[in-house]
């Protein structure tokens, strides 16, 4: 058997890679996969936490979670799209428009 | 779930999520983001959840990360050349990491969270108690997922088309030009 334990300590090492992409790397495409990594990392939490209790909730949620993942992989990567289309980049620190 | 299998997918997931971080090429870190959900997959089916096990494979490791590859194919994306970003980010960014990392360290423990074990029922994880619990409970969230995921198709759909030559044209600011120049 698995302990716990071991689930959320891998969940958390997957989430904090995924925050440390996010920071360092500056190519919206990687920070929007960092986004994904942490997402993922807390499904896996979910999962974890809802197969030790026996109850469902924690699956629906990752369900739920997926779902919005989808949404926001579409909107997000449209929008890349239409910033490459005007500027030619998708180096996050080109896009300096609404900074003063 | 065996004890090996968790110790060889978790240091599979870990080392592919460091890949995803780490690369160079957009492609690579996409692959190793694929890995990476592919072996988490396999950690939910471990545990019992084999409909979102499934799932996880084939929407999340298959369709949106399809997207994302059609994405970095449609913008023909060179591969990065040397390190970006400032040093001081940099060395922010790891101290936040660290710091975070141990807060999840502290407040994840089991122990804290006061986790009530409980065995399996029979057909747990199984397409009928998943759809039991999504179609009873959890019904108006699942009404309201609906409409997210109309919202987005529109809003993607918005985003990303063109605005043809004729619509420039007919907006206002643009027809009354002419006149002003005449």
């Amino acid at each position: 058997m698995v302990q716990l334990n071991w689930l959320m300590e891998l969940s958390a090492a997957i989430f904090a890679i995924g925050v440390a992409g996010f920071l360092a790397r500056r190519n919206i495409l990687v920070m929007f996969m960092s986004i994904e990594l942490m997402l993922n990392a807390v499904n896996l939490a979910f999962v974890s936490l809802g197969s030790r209790m026996g109850t469902m909730d924690g699956q629906v949620i990752v369900f739920f979670v997926m779902t919005v993942a989808a949404a926001e992989a579409a909107v997000g990567l449209a929008i890349i799209i239409s910033i490459f289309r005007n500027r030619e980049t998708v180096h996050a620190d080109d896009l300096t428009l609404l900074k003063w | 779930m065996p004890l090996i299998l968790f110790w060889f997918l978790a240091t599979l997931s870990v080392v592919a999520a460091l890949g995803v971080v780490l690369q160079r090429n957009p492609v690579h870190c996409l692959l190793a983001l694929v890995l990476t959900l592919l072996t988490i997959a396999v950690l939910f089916i471990g545990q019992g959840a084999v409909v979102v096990g499934f799932l996880q494979a084939i929407v999340y490791a298959g369709a949106i990360m399809v997207l994302f590859l059609f994405v970095i194919w449609l913008l023909n994306l060179p591969v990065e050349t040397g390190s970006t970003g400032r040093l001081a980010a940099k060395l922010l960014g790891a101290i936040g990491v660290a710091a975070l990392l141990a807060e999840l360290e502290v407040f994840w423990v089991p122990s804290h969270l006061q986790v009530k074990a409980a065995g399996h029922v029979a057909g747990y994880g199984a397409i009928d108690a998943l759809s039991q619990t999504l179609f009873s409970e959890y019904l108006i969230a699942f009404e309201v997922t609906s409409v997210l995921l109309l919202v987005a198709v529109v809003g993607a759909v918005a985003l990303a088309r063109r605005t043809t030559e004729t619509e420039i044209q007919q907006r206002p600011e643009n027809s009354a030009r002419p006149e002003k120049a005449a």
